[in-house]
């Protein structure tokens, strides 16, 4: 007999885990919206539009840890171009914010304000139907899907494997880079878009809309969270885990690891893409820099210092790393580039398991003693 | 043939995706003369040295097969090609009486009922004992029955039936990994019986054993030849004794001599390639 989905949603986590989410949900969902949109400024309990802001950002940063971990951690695959998936999902989104923009551009046009600089006497083609929300969301999950079944499927069959995968998905990333930085593509060139003033009608700036972007983007993370988690403890899991340890031996079981390297990869740029969406209206632009191959680079750092295989580490590894990042850019802003770098050389010398990999060691090591 | 079209076809879509993981039927191999594996003329070079030199070799249906010789002989090649992990420059490889094997890939190949066990004992380390049979069970292994896929009384069974033969009841639940050499090696045999193959390449699979596990690895390679077909890759001659019926010796990648034991091990080129130079 199949085991009902609730029983199955509910063996997903053990106890710590669930508390773990409980924590997750209470502060995310509950108490810091409200204790930005209940409190008066003065109060001393007070978040502001600032901290929400940034929390929110970080948290469309750890939907991103999460899908590398599940294709890095448990796939074996060190994807360094996984930036690509995120800013193509944001520009997906991003082409129905220009849109929203209406008239209230600088030039009061039809257009967007770029697009009557290099003087566009209309959009171009594949512009048409963005100015609808939800064709603009099926973008946001179809472009970076397509990429990645295209990129994916020709890589894996020809069963580039390694440093080699990592170099070309930066080549690719670095290649879109180029891309979009150019006027003619049609989107915005090094400026990106920007300016955006609503969504649905509702102004971006104003408190509901925020908390909005930031509530959604945590109710992301936490479905984020729980899909790959039951992929991971599910029988395609285990095949993935043991194509990273044992490929051949998989392949003369009779698997064919193309397809569920494939999947992986695919499911794993498609949350990036979403994370993405959710990312852009929060931080107000997107341009061709998020696609630069240091912004993947970091995203890997993310994980590894979270620690892989374990998708709650790179949730915290997204959290300490830009927490640190924003601090160290604000205090001593020469020295940022440093610090990511020592911090990278640090994990992987000392901790190979993450800032999660040490707190079990550690825990292991304290209850021997009692 | 132009050689780029020779090059995708090693890719692995010579046959388009027809068996791909899915669950076969591998009584339907077709034996009507009895012959499991007809190898004819295959030659394989690396960089011009002949791995295997028109390498011709039969293998009836439910034989125990030994195949010995000396280093480098093509041994492993020879496997490589049979499971289409290496394609061969020439000739031809087919289980049964009409399926080619140079033009399947190694998933369908397996599929199809060709189980392998290398010649470094290759399980899953980081999944428990339980975890690597599972995996290794006869089971529809494509991406969409593997998300839905759960472990039911059936898979219980098959693999508490399974950790009895290969004597590792009480191991289930630990890590692949933390095994002996020779645990592994019964592990990964434990997966081969798991997949119901038709036939089984076991490549020097009582290497690192004591002498008690050897013996009773005889004993279950002894009780599977009939149902299935076996072909042994070994160098230790006493357990080659003491469960072929026929022997093969390969030298430089050809057939050597075959016959039983005793009729080759007095052959005086086999006595000058395993004794002389």
């Amino acid at each position: 007999m199949r085991t009902p989905l609730l029983f199955r949603t509910l063996a997903l986590f053990d106890t710590t885990g669930w508390i773990a989410t409980g924590l997750f949900v209470a502060i995310m969902l509950v108490l810091l919206p409200l204790l930005h949109l209940a409190l008066p400024e003065q109060s001393p309990f007070y978040v502001s539009s600032y901290v929400i802001a940034l929390l929110g950002k970080i948290l469309c940063y750890a939907i991103v840890a999460v899908a590398m971990d599940l294709i890095w951690g448990y796939g074996g695959i060190l994807s360094l171009g996984h930036g690509v998936f995120f800013a193509l999902g944001g520009y997906a989104f991003g082409m129905y914010l220009m849109r929203a923009i209406g008239h209230d551009g600088v030039y009061q046009s039809d257009l967007a304000d770029f697009m009557v600089f290099l003087d566009w006497k209309a959009y171009p083609w594949y512009w048409s139907g963005t100015e609808y929300i939800l064709w603009s969301l099926v973008l946001v999950v179809a472009v970076p899907a397509f990429l990645a079944i295209t990129f994916g499927f020709f890589a894996f069959r020809s069963r580039i494997k390694g440093v080699y995968f990592s170099i070309i998905t930066q080549a690719m990333t670095y290649a879109f880079m180029l891309l979009f930085f150019r006027n003619e593509t049609g989107f915005g060139g090094n400026n990106g878009f920007t300016d955006f003033k609503r969504i649905l009608g509702i102004p971006i700036t104003s408190p509901g809309m925020r908390v909005g972007l930031f509530m959604l983007s945590g109710l992301t993370l936490l479905m984020t969270l729980l899909l790959c988690r039951y992929l991971v403890t599910s029988k395609f899991g285990r095949v993935l885990t043991a194509i990273r340890d044992a490929e051949s031996r998989v392949m003369f079981l009779g698997y064919n690891p193309l397809w569920y390297k494939l999947t992986a990869w695919t499911i794993s740029a498609v949350l990036c893409g979403i994370a993405g969406a959710l990312y852009v209206p929060q931080v107000g632009i997107i341009n061709p820099s998020e696609m630069s191959p240091a912004n993947s680079i970091e995203i890997a750092i993310w994980v590894a210092v979270g620690g892989r295989a374990t998708l709650w580490g790179p949730v915290l590894g997204a959290f300490i790393v830009n927490l640190a990042k924003s601090y160290f850019s604000v205090a001593f802003p020469d020295y940022w580039l440093f610090f990511l770098g020592s911090l990278f050389v640090v994990v992987t010398l000392f901790l190979p398991d993450g800032v999660l990999g040490l707190w079990k060691r550690l825990r292991s090591r304290v209850r021997r003693r009692t | 043939m132009p050689p780029w079209f020779k090059k995708k076809q090693q890719r692995g879509f010579g046959s388009g995706d027809a068996g791909y993981a899915r669950l076969v039927d591998n009584s339907a191999v077709d034996l009507s003369h009895g012959v499991i594996l007809y190898l004819e003329d295959i030659t394989v070079s690396f960089d011009g040295f002949k791995a295997l030199d028109r390498l011709t070799l039969s293998i009836d249906d439910g034989e125990l097969r030994c195949i010995i010789g000396p280093n480098g002989a093509g041994k492993t090649t020879m496997m490589d090609c049979i499971t289409g992990k290496t394609r061969p420059d020439s000739g031809s490889a087919y289980f049964g009486q009409a399926m080619d094997l140079t033009r399947m890939t190694e998933p369908e190949i397996a599929a199809m009922g060709i189980g392998r066990k290398f010649q470094k004992p290759t399980v899953f380390e980081r999944h428990s004992v339980f975890e690597n049979l599972e995996l290794a069970l006869k089971r529809d292994k494509r991406v969409r029955y593997s998300l839905v896929a759960q472990v039911d009384d059936e898979v219980r069974d098959r693999v508490s039936d399974t950790l009895q033969r290969i004597r590792l009841e009480g191991e289930a639940e630990r890590m692949a990994g933390l095994l002996s050499h020779g645990q592994k090696q019964w592990l990964e045999i434990g997966m081969l019986l798991m997949q119901e193959p038709r036939l089984l390449l076991l490549d020097e699979p009582v290497a690192g054993m004591t002498d008690d596990e050897t013996e009773r690895t005889a004993e279950l390679f002894q009780s599977l030849a009939g149902q299935h077909s076996l072909v042994v890759v070994e160098h230790d001659m006493a357990f080659v004794a003491s469960i072929a019926s026929i022997v093969t010796v390969l030298h430089e990648g050809r057939v050597l001599a075959e016959g039983t034991l005793d009729k080759v091990q007095n052959e005086p080129q086999v006595i000058e390639v395993y004794l002389g130079r």
